[in-house]
């Protein structure tokens, strides 16, 4: 029977945004507050989905410590306590939680085989979600 | 179409271990959780129904009925028990008490209890970082 896994992990990171292709004041514009130029930070959450048959023999659909590892290996050891802006991923695009998500999605797409991964959402705050499908 | 979910919460202990492996299959596998003296979790069970609203109530499913069948068929048999010792669907040789297992079990309870509306999903929480869900899905 298929079922779905959903396993939820925190980082904070810092993050400022501001496109170099707009004017100060178009860039204040379109950020506000979030434009500041120190940056500021936010304790960011993911929350992924995966799905799978679940193994007659161990009652799961992937081996946690599987999931748990590829996020340590490659999510949280890239993002966290991180100023974004000075990651690779965002030397061409601004560091919002929509850039952000596609660059975890990407993660996920290129590397994790123990199950199919349906969804992806990011939490900025706990105000804040964003979705993203498989 | 209407979605609807409750919520309820059990406390129960429970082990992983697959009699069919060796002692050491069993800690590669499952790791703490294979210690047979077993561990304890709050749960948090959601269920979810989806049907029509009713013109004259309002209702998608009379929430007291649906509440009465959730405690019936699985806060009254879950909480408070160790679930591979007490709870049928868990016994040696039978499923083991994944958080993706008891989504099934308690689907298989709830399924043909609820006659007003359709079951959607059952969502288990083990802990508010990792819960499973199913849909009926083959």
């Amino acid at each position: 029977m298929k079922a779905y896994l959903n396993r939820r992990y925190s980082f904070p990171a810092s993050h400022r945004l501001h496109s170099a292709e707009l004017s100060e004041e178009q860039n204040r514009a379109a950020y506000g507050k979030c434009n500041n130029p120190y940056g500021h930070g936010h304790n960011y959450t993911i929350e992924v989905t995966v799905s799978g048959q679940v193994d007659a023999h161990t009652g799961m659909v992937c081996d946690l410590v599987e999931l748990d590892s590829f996020v340590q290996r490659h999510v949280l050891s890239v993002f966290d306590h991180a100023d974004l802006n000075t990651l690779p991923e965002f030397a061409a695009t601004v560091p919002t939680s929509e850039n952000l998500g596609l660059a975890i999605q990407r993660i996920f797409a290129n590397a994790f085989r123990a199950a199919k991964v349906e969804h992806i959402r990011l939490e900025e705050t706990s105000n804040n979600l964003f979705d993203f499908a498989m | 179409m209407v979605q609807l979910t409750r919520k309820a919460e059990f406390s129960a202990s429970h082990y992983y271990y697959n009699p069919a492996f060796s002692a050491e299959e069993n800690l590669r596998r499952f790791g703490k959780c294979s210690n047979l003296n077993g561990h304890g979790h709050n749960y948090v069970l959601e269920v979810t129904v989806k049907g029509e609203v009713d013109p004259v109530t309002g209702f998608v499913v009379d929430l007291k009925k649906l509440k009465d069948i959730m405690n019936r068929e699985v806060v009254d048999v879950f909480d408070h028990r160790h679930l591979n010792k007490e709870v049928p669907e868990f016994a040696e040789g039978k499923m083991i008490p994944t958080t993706e297992n008891l989504a099934i079990a308690i689907w298989n309870r709830l399924a043909d209890e609820i006659k007003e509306a359709k079951l959607h999903r059952v969502r288990v929480y083990e802990a508010p970082d990792l819960f499973a869900d199913f849909y009926g899905e083959a």
